[in-house]
């Protein structure tokens, strides 16, 4: 009996440990390297403080409090373009992300009960499918004489050289986040009852009538979690706006990935981190609450 | 009762979906059996780019790195995964609750980019070298909480009842679990398992961060091709990647549909 005590407590103990050493504390790295002085030596940062109980060490912590990346994140307005740009392409992209899936879940919902789980799979397999190669096969459709100049030509319309622009990062990611918008208003819609259509109809409501009050209304949780699935990721998207923007398409991912990469800056790309983490909090309360309710509902 | 019924409308909607979910694909595949170079002129159908692919030696060498590396982080994450979920399935109040779901679910939905810079920085503070064995961790990170949601749903699905008659009948709480809810779950586990394996076989982000010098994987020799334009060899090398991994899924849902038939 002991031992299977012993067993459950490991059982217990592992996934939290893992999660404390992989989840928390590489984020509290990342917070105590933003207040870092960058420098050339490698790792290329220069710890501003460490773990001490001495008081003198910790007058030396205060005396140089390095808010010098927020600074700097401050000074240059780059970043602000960079957030203001990762927050306009990521609300217009989840609108038009609604505009589409919304339609999709419903004819999905609305499909025979037979055909149902064919769709769920055809929807779901492109997720399984690479997201780099899925957004590479873009390249060859818009680029400037691609699959889409050739076939606008085929009509006699002129070329719209669609690579490299704003346009194009929001068709790449449209295409990459569908599923994920899809999914979540399907799961709500495919379980609601027919009943409360034929009621509605019953009650003389129309097509319009009965969707605003009746689909509509009850597809708002399913709604929530799929604005909020696809908006969080694609704030901070770096894969799509690299291969598809432009050099002017600046996004925050982006911007951290070229102060890493390009500048070898680690304590001004942990700053862009927190400063994103930060941005990003409200909306991932939301939707961990959401989660937990709809958790606790099932139980 | 218009409105309630599949129409013509709902179809049409579907199929403009589904094309434009499929047809960049489609057309990549096409394209890789294209005879000439250039993009957008069909040369003819030609296999030359697949030679090409197999003589591609970095090519070949970062997809044996990838494959070890998702193999072994793929193990990892079904291990914590499930471990957690367990945690997460078990009724009532359970002390830390929401700060273990905070914690598991944050690789989900947190950008690749923090995600990665984060775990690079982690390292780097325990002295770790960088190399296989980091990008492995981290992709274990990553995938865990998809294991965790993927099985934790099943575990929710199953009847509470059996694992309750099977304690009546004098089972040890190990025993009641390892002989009824384990089987039960092994679907998902199994799902679970190759969710992490295809997720990390994909990820690129996470690993240009983690990686080290020898352990540059397929997406990262994909992508640093890529930046430099479409090649007809990449297009070979998408097209196996994307029938592998739809043949992988398909075999996996065949064998769940057979073995799970309520679900």
């Amino acid at each position: 009996m002991n031992r299977a005590a012993a067993a459950s407590r490991v059982a217990t103990m592992l996934p939290w440990a893992w999660l404390l050493v992989f989840v928390a504390a590489p984020l509290v790295v990342v917070a105590k390297i933003s207040l870092s002085e960058s420098a050339v030596a490698q790792p290329p940062y220069r710890p501003r403080w460490s773990w001490t109980l001495d008081p003198a060490a910790w007058q030396a912590f205060a005396d140089g409090l390095g808010l010098d990346s927020y600074r700097a994140l401050l000074a240059d307005d780059l970043y602000w373009r960079s957030a203001l740009a990762s927050l306009a392409i990521a609300s217009a992209a989840t609108a038009i992300l609604v505009l589409v899936g919304y339609p999709v879940a419903l004819a999905m919902a609305r499909a025979p009960k037979r055909l149902r789980p064919v769709l769920l799979a055809i929807v779901i397999l492109p997720f399984w499918t690479s997201f780099l190669i899925r957004v590479y096969a873009w390249i060859a459709i818009l680029r400037p004489a691609g699959l889409l100049d050739a076939a606008l030509g085929l009509f006699g319309l002129p070329p719209l050289e669609l690579l490299n622009s704003t346009p194009a990062v929001l068709i790449g990611i449209v295409y990459a986040y569908l599923p994920f918008m899809v999914l979540p208003i399907y799961a709500v819609l495919e379980r609601r009852d027919p009943a409360l259509l034929e009621a509605a109809a019953d009650l003389g409501a129309g097509t319009v009538a009965t969707f605003r009050t009746v689909t509509l209304p009850l597809s708002r949780p399913g709604l929530a979690s799929g604005v909020l699935l696809c908006f969080v990721p694609i704030f901070g998207e770096f894969v799509i706006p690299d291969l598809l923007g432009g050099s002017d398409t600046l996004m925050l991912g982006r911007t951290l990935w070229s102060e890493f990469f390009g500048n070898r800056d680690w304590p001004l790309a942990s700053a862009v981190a927190i400063v994103m983490l930060l941005a990003l909090a409200l909306p991932l309360a939301w939707l961990r609450e959401s989660g937990l309710r709809r958790g606790d509902a099932r139980r | 009762m218009r409105g309630a019924r599949f129409g013509g409308l709902d179809l049409a909607i579907l199929a403009v979906g589904l094309a434009f979910l499929y047809g960049p694909m489609l057309l990549l595949v096409l394209y890789s059996f294209n005879a000439s170079r250039l993009v957008t002129v069909w040369g003819g159908f030609s296999t030359r780019w697949y030679a090409a692919l197999l003589a591609n030696e970095p090519l070949r060498e970062a997809s044996l790195v990838s494959l070890r590396v998702a193999l072994v982080s793929a193990a990892l994450a079904t291990l914590v995964g499930t471990l957690a979920a367990i945690l997460l399935a078990r009724p009532g109040r359970v002390a830390g609750r929401r700060t273990f779901t905070a914690l598991l679910l944050a690789p989900m939905v947190l950008p690749e980019v923090i995600v990665g810079l984060s775990l690079l920085l982690l390292f780097v503070a325990l002295g770790f070298e960088r190399g296989i064995w980091t990008v492995t961790l981290a992709h274990a990170t990553v995938t865990t909480a998809f294991v965790a949601v993927v099985v934790q749903a099943r575990l929710l699905g199953i009847e509470r009842d059996l694992e309750a008659a099977a304690r009546d009948l004098g089972a040890s709480p190990a025993t009641a679990f390892l002989t009824v809810t384990l089987p039960l779950a092994a679907p998902a586990i199994g799902a679970g398992f190759l969710l992490a394996f295809t997720l990390s076989l994909d990820d690129l982000v996470v690993a240009s961060f983690t990686a080290g010098p020898g352990s540059t994987t397929l997406p990262m020799r994909i992508y640093s091709s890529v930046r430099l334009g479409v090649t007809p060899e990449i297009n070979a090398a998408s097209s196996l990647l994307m029938g592998l991994v739809g043949a992988a899924v398909l075999v996996a849902s065949l064998a769940s549909r057979r073995r799970a038939p309520t679900t």
